[in-house]
């Protein structure tokens, strides 16, 4: 049989890496510390309060990474308009028909498992990308909601911007419900995510899972063509 | 009193002395409320002299769909003068619960009041509105509470909506809410209204504000819902006695253990102290003795607007509207990532299937390279 020639492609630069791992890291570290803010251990101790300050740490970790979490938000956003080409914003917002025709595409192969056909998409394919749009709308709605919360706790400008957020939801423990319950569509994000990075490696065989490592994705030398013209 | 003309009205300083309090008393209580009200130490003396100086502020209190626990509370703050100067007969032109005239008579002094002092006097509202079936779930004197509000409203010159029934509805405005109990910010527009929530408010905050209106002529600072930022500012979590248990994860993990004994933080027995703004931790009840979280309950949030629908009062996490009382958004998750998990599970063997001969053709692809190295060694 015929051996493919591989063309090198570099999709994800440097400061989409940098942003997607300290987003997981930072996600990671809010979906943790938020369950135990939601649901503390129970701790029997015999040590006074004075002597002991676990939640307090939980809360603050969860504090520190929620500013990581904000500011890397906004430098994503801005990246999607000074990045390449597959990370400019019009990979995650559906614009055009050719976008709907694409999402329909990969419905159907990966997720409806079409017999032995590839979606191959050099960035984002166009589902994984409205996905993301949604993940980006989400991550607004823990920004919002998060900071609303934080705001009454605070003296400073920045969670004082959010101020306004409990008035909209009428009262706190609403606000907290949305913030708790957007949660948990990180964690089956997260769970779907890693298992198609998986799936797209062991399928197309072009290297994505190193991708976000060294940026790089392997392309056919006839699907590069193609591409190209 | 002439009926005809419009009254001379004796200033609060000389009500009381009238009725038998001395200038020490009155000067206690001009104290009390600077301290209450948050002020520095000359506010006493703006205090003192609106009071000496200022005839009483004309006031119609309504009630609606409520159970006078607000009036209750008042009447109990910690120090008399304020039941007897404001809420008394001295002060209150109309009030069902607690002036002596009755029928017509009552009619009469409010319709007296409205038209004698139009733009000046304050109308304060207890309870909510009932809007559905034109208003016919609350009719006092054949009118309906609607119309009531609204001509009282007409030439008031701010509204205090007293406790969470004013304020937004309480347990009558609760799911399914069958007589349409509407608060009266949302029946009034284009008046100053403050809101003062709470089921009941504390009676030294309703005090507070009523004494603010007097003495500086005008509304208190309110934040963006409504509510005195002098009271409402602060979650009582913030100001919570048991906070440093919070803060070293010490918590009371059924109202029996020897965690509650100790007095542990309620926030995993349903304390909604964190996300309920009030002076409960501060000010407290009944002259200062006690608040729901000292006496080993958690906070119910009574002064945050949907408090009854967010329940249970004894659990943290409120319950997932639409899926059962006992749902929680933690229950839901779970089971949504489990369907996740086996729903990936599912895909990932039947991409074996599904993709056979492309994934055949990778192995092949890379067996035959890594075969051909070995040759080449």
């Amino acid at each position: 049989m015929k051996n493919k020639v591989l063309r090198r492609v570099y999709v994800w630069e440097r400061p989409v890496r940098l942003y997607h791992w300290l987003n997981a890291l930072v996600i990671v570290a809010l979906c943790i510390t938020g369950y135990l803010i939601g649901a503390p251990l129970a701790i029997q101790s015999n040590a006074e309060a004075s002597h002991s300050y676990w939640f307090g740490i939980v809360r603050f970790i969860h504090f520190l990474a929620a500013y990581l979490f904000f500011f890397n938000f906004i430098f994503r956003i801005y990246w999607g308009f000074v990045g390449n080409k597959y990370a400019n914003w019009k990979n995650f917002v559906p614009t055009s028909k050719a976008f709907f025709k694409e999402m329909w595409d990969v419905i159907r192969i990966d997720i409806f498992l079409k017999r032995n056909r590839e979606h191959l998409a050099v960035g984002h394919n166009a589902l994984a990308g409205f996905i993301y749009f949604l993940t980006f709308i989400a991550f607004a709605i823990q920004c919002l909601t998060g900071g609303g919360l934080y705001a009454a706790m605070s003296d400073g400008w920045l969670p004082a911007l959010f101020a306004w957020v409990p008035g909209v939801f009428g009262n706190d423990q609403t606000l907290r419900m949305v913030h708790h319950i957007t949660m948990w569509f990180f964690i089956v994000f997260a769970i779907i995510h890693v298992y198609l990075v998986f799936y797209h490696d062991f399928v197309e065989g072009r290297g994505e899972m190193s991708s976000m490592g060294g940026g790089w994705k392997f392309i056919e030398e006839e699907v590069f063509h193609k591409h190209k013209a | 009193m002439a009926s005809s003309a419009k009254p001379q009205r004796p200033t609060y300083y000389e009500e009381l002395i009238q009725k038998g309090y001395s200038r020490r008393d009155f000067m206690k209580f001009t104290t009390m409320i600077a301290a209450y009200l948050g002020l520095e130490s000359s506010g006493v003396a703006q205090i003192t002299e609106a009071l000496m100086t200022k005839s009483r502020l004309p006031v119609i209190w309504l009630h609606f769909q409520e159970c006078t626990c607000c009036s209750e509370s008042f009447i109990r703050s910690s120090h008399p003068i304020v039941a007897d100067i404001i809420l008394d007969k001295i002060s209150l032109d109309y009030t069902e619960t607690l002036m002596a005239a009755s029928g017509h008579q009552a009619e009469a002094a409010m319709h007296k009041t409205m038209t004698d002092y139009p733009g000046e006097y304050v109308l304060c509202v207890e309870g909510s509105v009932p809007v559905d079936a034109d208003g016919a779930y609350c009719c006092i004197g054949g009118k309906s509470a609607v119309d009531i509000l609204q001509e009282a409203a007409a030439g008031a010159k701010a509204i205090i909506a007293w406790g969470s029934c004013a304020c937004n509805g309480c347990v009558q405005a609760a799911k399914p809410n069958p007589t349409g109990a509407t608060p009266i910010h949302k029946l009034v527009k284009g008046k100053p209204i403050i809101k003062v929530p709470g089921c009941p408010p504390i009676g030294e905050v309703m005090a507070g504000v009523l004494v603010h209106v007097v003495t500086f002529g005008r509304i208190p600072e309110l934040d963006r819902i409504g509510r005195p930022k002098a009271f409402y500012s602060k979650r009582v979590h913030d100001s919570c006695y048991r906070r440093p248990f919070y803060d070293a994860g010490l918590f009371v993990e059924s109202f029996d253990d020897e965690n509650a004994r100790k007095g542990y933080c309620l926030y995993k027995v349903g304390c909604k102290g964190p996300t309920t703004y009030n002076a409960c931790g501060v000010t407290k009840w009944n002259n200062g003795t006690s608040y729901p979280i000292q006496s080993g309950h958690g906070c119910i949030g009574c002064s945050e607007e949907n408090f009854w629908d967010n329940g249970p009062f004894y659990r943290r996490l409120s319950s997932f509207p639409g899926f059962g009382i006992e749902s929680t958004a933690d229950k839901i998750g779970t089971i949504a990532a489990g369907v996740t998990a086996a729903g990936i599970a599912a895909h990932a063997i039947g991409t074996n299937i599904m993709k056979k001969k492309i994934i055949q053709s990778h192995i092949q692809e890379g067996r035959s390279g890594a075969k051909e190295l070995d040759i080449e060694k």
